[in-house]
């Protein structure tokens, strides 16, 4: 066996690692950079106070049906809808109905890299929403009742008070989320897009070795997620040492 | 300079605020006690709409700032507010923590208004801690730095929530001092305290609450010495000052 695997190295190193580790690292930063624009939108979506029909309850009714539609928030509700959904549905499905489903209804020419990169940034998107979400209302209330005792508006306490100190519990977060997604993106290779996976199957198809194969593209993703994971580490330390 | 009209709140089912008039006048002294519960730090918060009301009327400098119109962020800053757990801001130096509403709001170039954050810095001795990161202070240290930080938007009242409730006793004196100077230099206050010596040395008007509403009100002599509500007279028998 270990000769077997000596060999396919030989041979297949530039599949592994210039096609496999590549685009395995193409498709988690594509997902996490715009999982992580996505999410930050739907987090501020879900936490805004948008409320169109706020000014139908005139006597400030506590309860019943009016109480509720004049805190009904539709941004907020779409954004939680969306996030249950993805959360709550497999990863694979989704991709299949990015991949199959969505062409049909958008019609734009794009190959299948395009679609799986779009279903896990719409994926990645709902959980670093939540990250967005726990990070900001991890920090203490009174923080942002300061700011607005001081006259700053809504914005500017977001902005100068709260976010940079919800950034130091969401970055490390998101380090994490990478980590995941790395992981998750091997599942594209139900749509041979080249990633890690993908070269098993191209290997295996050749050489019919896949014990010896999936050690070597085992290998590579605890050699890509254990650095990972030390980076988030050494970067979190230093975020509490400050 | 601040009067409420029949001011009412309730948090679901409890009623904390029971109809509020109240009328404070430039460079008063304002100091509200009460057993907890009895609806002090909500109050103090309605009157800069850190806690909306549901009705009654706020008026600040005349303008009725309950009012949807009104654009609050304009009247919050000539209301500055010290809360019980100093809410400094641990992002920022002690400096930064001074200018920063001054530059954002009021727009004020950066070394201008740091000029002016290390004078009052040094009022409340904190310059030599200027560059320091504001988690380093002490409580005692923090709560000075808050009411610094307040002062620095140049308010025409400062609003106290128990400025000394979250402090260690040996730290309760130096705020205290802080206060007490301001107080002397003509800055209306409103101060909910549970610190009756105080309450009783610094005060114009003393204002007892409870359950709601106003119980009494007076002159400190009035209601330390001779309080007529036997509610007043019941809660000050079981304080120590």
């Amino acid at each position: 066996m270990i000769e077997n695997i000596i060999m396919l190295i030989k041979q297949y190193w530039h599949v592994f690692l210039l096609e496999g580790l590549r685009y395995t690292l193409i498709l988690s930063a594509i997902a996490v950079f715009f999982g992580v624009l996505f999410g930050a939108f739907i987090a501020f979506g879900r936490m805004s106070d948008i409320r169109p029909f706020k000014k139908i309850n005139k006597n400030k009714k506590k309860k019943g049906f009016i109480h509720w539609l004049a805190n009904f928030n539709p941004v907020s509700w779409l954004c939680s809808v969306y996030t249950e959904v993805i959360r709550g549905t497999p990863l694979l499905l989704q991709l299949y109905l990015f991949v199959f489903g969505l062409p049909k209804v958008i019609p734009i020419e794009a190959d299948y890299f395009f679609w799986v990169s779009l279903a896990l940034a719409c994926n990645s998107a709902a959980y670093v929403s939540e990250l967005f979400r726990s990070g900001i209302q991890a920090v203490d209330k009174g923080q942002s009742e300061a700011a607005r005792s001081l006259g700053m508006n809504k914005s500017q306490t977001m902005l100068k008070v709260i976010m940079p100190q919800a950034i130091k519990n969401i970055l490390p977060a998101i380090g994490n989320e990478f980590i995941a997604i790395v992981k998750e993106t091997s599942m594209a290779s139900t749509f041979f897009v080249g990633e890690l996976m993908t070269s098993y199957l191209k290997v295996n198809g050749v050489e019919y070795l896949a014990l010896e194969i999936l050690i070597i593209v085992g290998a590579i993703y605890l050699a890509l997620t254990f650095t990972l994971s030390k980076i988030v580490l050494a970067y979190e330390r230093r975020l509490n040492s400050k | 300079m601040i009067k409420t009209v029949d001011l009412y709140k309730s948090f679901g089912e409890l009623q904390v605020l029971k109809g509020i008039n109240e009328h404070i006048a430039p460079q008063e002294v304002v100091s509200i006690i009460g057993p907890s519960g009895g609806g002090k730090s909500t109050f103090l918060r309605c009157l800069n709409m850190l806690e909306t009301p549901d009705s009654g009327q706020i008026f600040f400098e005349g303008v009725d700032i309950t009012s949807e119109k009104v654009d609050i962020d304009l009247h919050r800053q000539k209301m500055g507010m010290v809360f019980q757990h100093f809410n400094v801001f641990p992002h920022l130096s002690v400096l930064e923590n001074v200018t920063l509403a001054p530059t954002v709001v009021k727009k004020i170039a950066k070394n201008e208004a740091a000029e002016q954050a290390m004078e009052l810095l040094n009022r409340v001795g904190l310059a030599e801690k200027a560059n320091e990161s504001a988690t380093s202070l002490s409580g005692g240290q923090k709560q000075r730095l808050a009411i610094v930080r307040a002062l620095a938007m140049e308010p025409d009242v400062m609003l106290f929530d128990e400025p000394t409730s979250a402090l260690d006793p040996e730290m309760v004196g130096e705020v205290l001092e802080v206060i007490k100077d301001l107080v002397k230099g003509g800055m209306t206050s409103v101060i909910v305290t549970h610190e009756m010596g105080f309450a009783k040395e610094v005060s114009d008007r003393v204002v007892f609450m409870d359950g709601g509403i106003i119980a009494e009100e007076g002159t400190p002599d009035e209601v330390f010495n001779n309080p007529q509500n036997p509610r007043t007279k019941d809660f000050l028998s079981k304080v120590l000052y």
